[in-house]
């Protein structure tokens, strides 16, 4: 798969030091530690979609034998509204985090919390943001029904006459809270061949982490040790110790494994904040452990929309205007930019040559949104791509063709700015796919009965920012000569933390048996570094791990120079020893280099430092200063545009015609990541990716009773995760290998976009295998196609949402 | 002091090695007293009464070819005495509900969930957990090194009661086709989605190469 033949570690497969922990069970997960004394900490949370708290009385709950203590909500500094509060007198949702009552035992902790009165004031609440924007629609928290994500707390209710000018059926669409517009969208209409408007609703899913968000603190000597399921390790620290009220430099996060998060734990989230609380009030390691059902109520979900887009083909499928409106459902907190992220992403995807976006965020009556695997670009792939396959119906244009008629050049600009990309290589992967699919010969079969199940093809494709600059990079070599390369990413599974810590390897031309990744626990000394999140890793570390391994190269060289003569350009480094080139001998072991480092002092072995690298990463530094040879230094290389990943699909189902079920029987996922770095990585990540998109297109549910805001779906086999069953038969992974230019060795992220073109290709296959309906909704499930078929109205009104 | 006579008394009756390892058990037991946990988060109050009044018990049970004798509460769960009593966390609670398959260890050489299974119920019965698969010399069991070499595992939550639930497989079957390893494994959910590479790495350690789907 890849481009690997100049490169010592890029582009071949290893060993990641994690997956032998992972295979034997001594991975240890942030409920895998313990602690002398340590209590065990319940949340009471509340019944009440909205609501206020009028007092909390502990008198009975504190005679429960083995109560130890509480942290209520005035015990915590919460952040100003709408960001989400650690411990609330104003619920928004259930299961809303009220207090934390702690016991000698976790039984005890349950009967204590049985005995708090807690006096309830219910107030007025919704589970639909368009109920919220009626002129006497309920607001889901006071202060405001829109706000979060970017856009000002504030109220904005719509007019009666802006309900009643939408046709039936339609979104009304009022008072947007942003909008832009590039381009002559009026022209772009009027030379349209053909006009697609319609309505869409995207669900909002959960994240279905499978390690709940446990978490166990206790302090030691005026620090806080802290165990929590991070995707992140760095990033989340100067944040988490906000919550708690300490410097960064009082806490020490603890976060080596993480059992899935998928977005929602990549930034710090408050329950990490909990147990550090209530353990520095009782002056007791705490364990605070989640469960499952909790974790559906504190583990976030996807944004989900409701919206109308208008779309203006020219004859050759070309689309010349684009006018999207977007409502996104924040649920009861701040939450993340998914609708403005879904505009950047039509823009790009299909090049539209004028288009207007406009949208809001709205609150309800919902658990904590937050970014999923594609935060709103992959939403709108999943309604635009089926929207494509009816333009190219209608205009008697092959599927693939009219996907390379609209796809962005190599430089493809988005958004309102007009942003560059640094790289794009979706028409190359989707002609990669199409050939390695056979898709000339599998139209053939488009379309064919077996009984009551029909075949259907598809493809689908999806995007997503890739990368970010300026974090810092850390790498020591040792007198023993092994190079120990410090990395803060975090561990999400992806085995980035070790990949992008290669390309150190790399530059420093070593072999990885002479590496060790330091990660996992901040009291490894980690530099400041972006999140695991948002397929950027491999751009981000691949920049900080080459800046700071070429830092350790030039002083190797110097050190060279300064003992051995001559100057440090007349050196170069073979991966054990720093050479005088054109005279080998004449060299020193990095081992000796190393040793000198130490002897030199200054800059050499960290006691002097850069001006400009985080305080994070200066404090670890110097923590690391006279051990070593120390590379450090920041990542300011130039950058040329928006790093971007790009990803398409194809696949093959049967769908049967009588249960409305389908079964995939091929899928060839092909991704735009730049040089690959990891091929079995990378190959995995297809594969899975699209498994979620399939999970996400087809079989997620998420439900609410309307009448009472209960959730209905806080279970696996209520919200339906995709389980070995539906998984494809057979995947084919490929790449393009491209370098990106802007990447020191090309490499950059991939994935989240593998999750939308996956789940683009099944609503495609599913619309077109009952004739080309479009159903206009995610998730498309079985009830709805047989509705369909059968001529039935189906169960939910054109944007009824959480009912699903 | 009658306590301490018997066991001076049985020990006499014990290889070293064997009484070596009840003390240790024992000691398990004195330092997870702090940790009695019912795992009744979510019962009624009325439920969690009734059951905290019965009798509790000290009870052995057969891990990993070793016998261990540990304090159980009558509605204690095999996965909290697992992973709060005998240290074993590489048994994971996900659901707490015998939907997700993360708690899987083998009795008698089938798979249970072991959060919906009393850990009354497993005297005198032969428990495996993933901690169990590993050789006499530290050698990764088959199983696991296949999940190993074919990048298996994404997070790695799953991945001990993926590795277990594909063991007890091939010990009934040790030459499944890939749709009846599929089958067998369903009752093993994983969110990351590596579903793809888990068949593989059962393929692999088969021998099965003809199955294992790459590219």
């Amino acid at each position: 798969m890849a481009n690997a033949a100049n490169n010592k570690h890029l582009g071949k497969d290893f060993l990641p030091p994690d997956v032998i922990a992972k295979v034997t069970g001594e991975a240890k997960y942030a409920e895998d530690f313990r602690a002398d004394g340590m209590v065990f900490a319940r949340l009471l949370s509340s019944p009440y979609p909205h609501a206020r708290v009028r007092s909390i009385d502990l008198s009975e709950a504190e005679k429960v034998p083995g109560y130890v203590g509480v942290l209520l909500p005035e015990d915590v500094n919460n952040p100003a509204p709408p960001e989400s509060p650690l411990l609330t007198m104003e619920p928004g949702y259930i299961g809303s985090a009220i207090l934390l009552l702690a016991a000698e035992s976790e039984t005890a902790a349950q009967d204590a919390i049985d005995k708090v009165r807690i006096d309830y004031e219910p107030l007025p609440f919704h589970l639909d943001p368009l109920v919220s924007l009626r002129p006497d629609g309920p607001d889901a928290h006071t202060g405001g029904n829109v706000g979060g994500a970017g856009v000002e707390l504030q109220t904005i209710k719509w007019t009666n006459e802006d309900f009643a000018n939408a046709p039936a059926g339609a979104m009304p669409m009022g008072k947007a809270a942003q909008e832009w517009t590039y381009g002559d969208l009026d022209a772009g209409f009027a030379q349209a061949k053909l006009i697609i408007d319609t309505p869409f609703v995207h669900a909002s899913n959960s994240h279905h982490s499978m390690e709940p968000r446990t978490a166990m603190a206790y302090w030691q000597n005026g620090k806080c040790i802290l165990h929590v399921s991070s995707q992140s390790q760095s990033f989340i620290l100067p944040a988490v110790a906000g919550m708690i009220g300490i410097p960064p430099s009082d806490l020490v996060i603890i976060a080596e494994f993480c059992g899935g998060g998928f977005g929602s734990k990549g930034a710090a989230y408050t329950l990490q904040a909990l147990p550090a609380l209530l353990s520095k009030k009782l002056n007791r390691p705490v364990m605070m452990r989640i469960s499952r059902a909790e974790e559906y109520y504190h583990g976030a979900a996807r944004m989900g929309f409701q919206g109308q887009v208008k779309l203006g083909f020219a004859e050759d499928g070309r689309l010349l205007a684009a006018d999207l409106y977007i409502i996104q459902e924040n649920g009861a907190y701040a939450s993340f930019p998914d609708f403005r992220n879904a505009a950047d992403g039509l823009s790009l995807m299909y090049q539209p040559a004028a288009m207007r976006w406009r949208g809001l965020p709205v609150f309800a009556n919902s658990p904590w949104r937050t970014a999923q695997r594609g935060p709103g670009y992959n939403q709108i792939m999943h309604i635009m791509e089926p929207l494509l396959d009816q333009a190219a119906r209608e205009l008697n244009i092959d599927r693939l063709q009219i996907r390379l008629k609209n796809s962005p050049e190599r430089k493809g600009v988005f958004g309102s700015r007009r942003t560059a990309v640094t790289s794009c290589y979706v028409r190359e992967a989707l002609e990669r796919g199409a050939q390695i699919f056979n898709w000339e010969e599998k139209l053939r079969l488009h379309g064919q009965r077996n009984g009551s199940k029909i075949t259907s093809v598809a493809v689908g494709q999806a995007f997503h920012p890739a990368g970010f600059t300026g974090f810092d990079g850390l790498v020591r070599i040792l007198p023993t000569g092994k190079v120990h390369i410090h990395t803060g990413v975090g561990n999400l599974g992806t085995f980035s933390h070790s990949s992008t810590s290669r390309i150190a390897a790399e530059v420093l031309k070593v072999d990885w048996d002479d590496c060790v990744i330091e990660r996992g626990d901040s009291r490894r000394h980690l530099p400041w570094n972006i999140g695991q999140f948002g397929s950027n890793t491999n751009f981000t570390m691949a920049r900080t791990n080459f800046v700071a391994a070429t830092d350790a190269v030039n002083k190797l060289k110097a050190i060279a120079a300064r003992r051995l003569g001559g100057n440090a350009e007349q050196y170069d480094v073979d991966g054990k020893r720093v050479f005088r080139r054109g005279s080998p001998g004449t060299g020193l072991t990095y081992a000796q280099a190393a040793q000198l480092a130490i002897q030199y002092g200054g800059s050499f072995d960290g006691h002097e430092l850069p001006e400009d690298i985080n305080a994070m990463t200066k404090e670890s530094a110097a923590a690391l200063a006279g051990t070593g040879l120390i590379g450090v230094a920041k990542d300011t290389l130039p950058v040329d545009g928006a790093p971007s990943a790009f990803a398409v699909g194809f696949v093959q189902i049967e769908l049967d015609l009588e249960t409305g079920k389908h079964t995939i029987v091929d899928y060839v996922g092909v991704a735009d990541c730049g040089t690959v770095i990891h091929p079995a990585g990378l190959e995995t990540q297809i594969k899975s990716g699209a498994v979620q998109g399939f999970s996400v297109a087809a079989l997620e549910r998420i439900v609410y009773d309307p009448q009472i805001g209960l959730p209905a779906s806080i279970g696996y086999y209520q919200a339906k995760p995709a389980t070995y069953g539906d998984v494809a038969h057979r995947f084919h992974t490929s790449a393009v290998d491209s370098p990106d230019p802007s990447s020191p060795l090309g490499t950059k992220g991939i994935g989240e976009p593998l999750l939308g073109c996956a789940a683009s290709a099944l609503l495609c296959a599913i619309s077109e295998a009952v004739g080309g309906h479009v159903f206009n909704r995610t998730p498309i499930v079985p009830d709805m196609i047989l509705n369909h078929l059968h001529g039935r109205p189906q169960a939910h009104g054109p944007l009824q949402v959480n009912c699903q | 002091m009658a306590e301490s006579i018997d066991a001076q008394a049985e020990a006499r009756r014990l290889s070293r090695r064997e009484f070596i390892k009840r003390v240790i058990a024992s000691g398990a037991v004195a330092s997870s007293a702090s940790f009695v946990m019912g795992g009744m988060a979510g019962c009624a109050p009325r439920t969690r009464a009734a059951l905290a009044g019965a009798a509790e018990r000290l009870i052995s049970i057969d891990v990993n070819g070793e016998l261990r004798r540990v304090d159980v509460l009558p509605q204690e769960t095999l996965a909290m005495t697992l992973r709060y009593k005998l240290g074993l966390t590489g048994t994971k609670l996900s659901c707490d509900r015998a939907e997700c398959g993360a708690c899987t260890v083998m009795i008698d050489g089938v798979t249970h969930y072991s959060c919906s299974t009393l850990t009354h119920m497993v005297r005198n019965r032969k428990v495996v957990t993933i901690e169990g698969l590993r050789g006499a010399d530290g050698a990764l069991h088959p199983v696991q090194q296949a999940f190993v070499d074919e990048l298996a595992p994404q997070c790695g939550f799953c991945t001990p009661g993926q590795v277990v639930a594909a063991v007890a497989l091939l010990q009934r079957n040790p030459n499944p086709t890939r749709e009846e390893a599929r089958q067998a494994m369903a009752g093993n959910l994983c969110r990351c989605g590596a579903y793809d590479s888990y068949l593989n790495a059962i393929m692999r350690a088969t021998g099965n190469t003809g199955e294992i789907h790459h590219g």
